[in-house]
């Protein structure tokens, strides 16, 4: 069958094009180009391209498989990049690769795979797609170590149905390289890719303060009952359970601080000890990858890594809410993605909710 | 595969091919003052007279380059000195990254550059630099450079033009463009790549060198030429006289009369165009989706300006025309010399097939 493969240049999405290739299908590799590389590195003269899209043609080359490069950087500027610095602004901490996927990778590309008469759209995740007797379902990957079904909960049913995750069976990286070895990829050995695809540096308050200077101003850190114990420089530095950063308001009658909400609107971050968590979180954005119940147990996680949390998940009225067994510290922008066992049941944006101590004064 | 890219590159014609391997056996450096140095020597200039008269220029004002991007780039360098540029809106990226500070002249929605606005341009007596290529790569529209030279030297003006598309195409002679000078390049013409020419009025102000090197062409351009090279330029460039003109035309037609049944807009319509070009928009796909797709059925096609990434941009030429959206949702069907009728059956039969799917993902998530 014709299929779509999503290559990065790395070796993960290059082995997906090989092992289906090698399975006699006839694979087009298509690269997406998200933003200016010779722009985002600040080096002048630098080609837009970077070297993943060159690496990525190269093992098309190898393979002997058709090989294409996506423009993508305006809808990437604006639906992952500016999403990513005003959701900072807001007072939450953005994951900005739940928002590619559900926009770029998974919203277009299955939009371009369907235009080309492509029967699946493949790509290097570490996840597991299972047919079940309701169509496709969403499993955490063999190898718990590189498991991404978290960064993918808001993939669509309809995406889902088109999608194929080769590696969610694979034992290890290890595994994956060798693959790579034995089809002469020569990104066999490139190392992962680290962080925040367009933040090359590291450092994402750069970036932030580009779109959202306002995110970069000072202001004050206050207790939870609206005591003032020292300044800041932009809460767009700060998420909820951050326990650096502090100054002098890092310790408080002898108890280590931490971040538990922030206030955008008056430029604030709220401390609080460790255990001044909270059990209910409201949830924005739900997707569902099954028939949604009005409310069931299930597990949750509340981070990329992060544990799984035993939680009950309540739906009435289009609005979600979570209710932890135990009390966490959670961020808002990051996801709550329901877990039944290994299976993906769906999942949410953690929304705001008035920050303790500075609404009600 | 039925290739329609020839504004992109095109196969190499079999009097072009049997020149460059017969000259490859010279061994000869022009430069030379022995025998063998004589006999590279004598193909080079057989090569010069060759081009040169078919364009209409004098030998000695011809000066071999490395192809179209060098010869326009050499234009501007040795022409510029103190003027003014000004560069048409629709010009190649070999024009416009030596274009620096360059002034714009605009482009009607046709895709013909406005040669009043250039008359008010030159209004303010400035000394100018003027670039207008003959034919747009993308469009196939006809620029109006005779006009454009006439009003050019009532100014006192200095016009550069780009005829890269054009040479082969249509009749091309800068003596009777009025123009001062010609950019031509040999693998658009069904040449060899790596060879081209800028081709001199005999009062183009030409200053210095990019390269001056050992003082070859005349001072003009350094470096031991690849005479095979020149000799397989020189092949095609006569040889493309012969080319049926009419049926090519009346095959884009056919082409374009498939597509626009299957809603393409045909971008720079009214307007003269190239007889193989036609640029084929098709509203609400983008263009590397339709290259993809075209591609996929084993037809070459092309779409915008393709960065060397393979990624492809929204067309400044089509924006230039003030088409909006389309502007990035257009592809160029380009016919070759050696086109044949199978090609043509290929993309006739093909052009609604693959429109009527990259339309179908857009109408499942509108409805």
């Amino acid at each position: 069958m014709r299929v779509v493969v999503a290559m990065s240049g790395g070796v993960d999405s290059s082995v997906v094009a090989g092992l289906l290739h090698e399975a006699g299908h006839e694979v087009i590799g298509v690269t997406l180009q998200l933003y200016d590389h010779g722009a985002a590195s600040g080096r002048k003269g630098a080609c837009c391209a970077g070297q993943d899209i060159h690496d990525a043609r190269r093992v098309a080359d190898t393979l002997g498989i058709a090989h294409y490069v996506i423009d993508a950087e305006e809808r990437f500027a604006r639906a992952v990049i500016a999403d990513f610095a005003d959701s900072y602004a807001g007072g939450e901490t953005p994951v900005p690769c739940i928002r590619c996927n559900q926009t770029v990778k998974f919203g277009d590309l299955s939009d371009l795979a369907r235009g080309l008469g492509a029967e699946r759209l493949a790509t290097g995740h570490y996840v597991r797609r299972i047919d079940g007797p309701a169509g496709a379902e969403l499993h955490r990957a063999a190898d718990a170590l590189r498991d991404q079904s978290w960064f993918l909960f808001a993939t669509t049913r309809a995406q889902l149905e088109l999608c194929l995750f080769p590696l969610g069976a694979m034992q290890d990286k290890r595994a994956v390289r060798d693959v790579a070895q034995r089809l002469g990829l020569a990104v066999a050995e490139k190392p992962d890719s680290q962080d925040i695809c367009f933040v090359p540096s590291g450092d994402y308050t750069g970036i932030v303060g580009r779109f959202r200077p306002d995110a970069l101003e000072p202001g004050e850190i206050v207790t939870a009952d609206g005591r003032v114990v020292g300044g800041h420089d932009g809460i767009g530095r700060y998420t909820v359970g951050q326990g650096k950063r502090l100054g002098d308001a890092a310790v408080v009658a002898g108890q280590r601080q931490y971040v538990v909400a922030t206030d955008p609107g008056r430029r604030r971050v709220v401390i609080g000890p460790r255990d001044a968590g909270t059990r209910a979180i409201p949830l924005r954005d739900v997707n569902w990858l099954t028939e949604a119940g009005d409310s069931f147990r299930c597990t949750v996680k509340l981070r990329a890594h992060d544990q799984l949390r035993p939680a009950l998940v309540r739906t009435a009225r289009e609005e979600t809410t979570v209710e932890l067994d135990e009390p966490a510290l959670p961020a808002p922008g990051q996801a709550c993605v329901f877990y039944l066992g290994d299976r993906v049941l769906g999942g949410g944006i953690i929304a705001r909710t008035a920050p303790a101590g500075t609404g009600r004064t | 595969m039925h290739y329609l890219d020839a504004n992109a590159t095109q196969a190499l014609r079999p009097a072009a091919r049997d020149a460059v391997l017969a000259a490859l056996d010279v061994i000869g450096n022009p430069s030379s003052v022995h025998q063998a140095g004589r006999a590279a020597r004598r193909i080079m200039e057989d090569a010069r007279e060759a081009i040169a008269r078919r364009f209409g220029a004098r030998p000695a004002d011809l000066v071999f380059t490395s192809g179209g991007t060098e010869a326009d780039a050499l234009a501007i360098h040795a022409m510029r000195a103190n003027r003014r540029l000004i560069i048409s809106a629709i010009e190649h990226d070999a024009v416009r990254s030596s274009a620096a500070g360059a002034a714009v002249l605009p482009i009607g929605a046709d895709g013909a550059a406005d040669s009043d606005a250039l008359d008010t341009l030159l209004g303010d007596g400035v000394a100018s630099l003027v670039c207008l290529m003959l034919a747009n790569n993308e469009t196939g529209v006809i620029q109006p450079v005779q006009q454009a030279a006439a009003i050019c030297r009532r100014h006192g003006a200095i016009l550069h033009v780009d005829a890269v598309q054009a040479a082969g195409r249509m009749p091309v002679d800068l003596a009777a463009l009025g123009a001062h000078s010609l950019a031509i390049s040999s693998h658009k013409l069904g040449g060899p790549a790596g060879a081209g020419a800028l081709l001199l009025a005999p009062d183009a102000p030409f200053g210095a060198a990019l390269i001056a090197g050992g003082g070859q062409e005349r001072g003009r351009r350094g470096g031991t030429p690849p005479v095979a090279l020149f000799a397989g330029f020189a092949a095609a460039a006569v040889g493309g006289a012969d080319d049926d003109v009419g049926r090519i035309a009346a095959w884009r037609d056919a082409a374009e009369r498939a597509a626009v049944a299957a809603g393409a807009v045909v971008c720079g319509d009214p307007a003269r165009r190239l007889p193989n070009t036609t640029c084929l928009g098709l509203p609400g796909v983008r263009a590397d989706a339709q290259v993809i797709a075209f591609d996929l059925e084993n037809i070459a096609v092309s779409a915008g300006a393709a960065c060397s990434s393979g990624k492809v941009a929204t067309s400044h030429v089509l924006r230039a025309m003030g088409l909006g959206p389309l502007a990035g949702q257009a592809i160029r069907v380009s016919l070759p010399w050696n086109v044949t009728r199978a090609n043509i059956d290929a993309f006739v039969e093909a052009y609604p097939r693959v429109a009527a799917r990259l339309r179908s993902p857009l109408a499942t998530r509108a409805a």
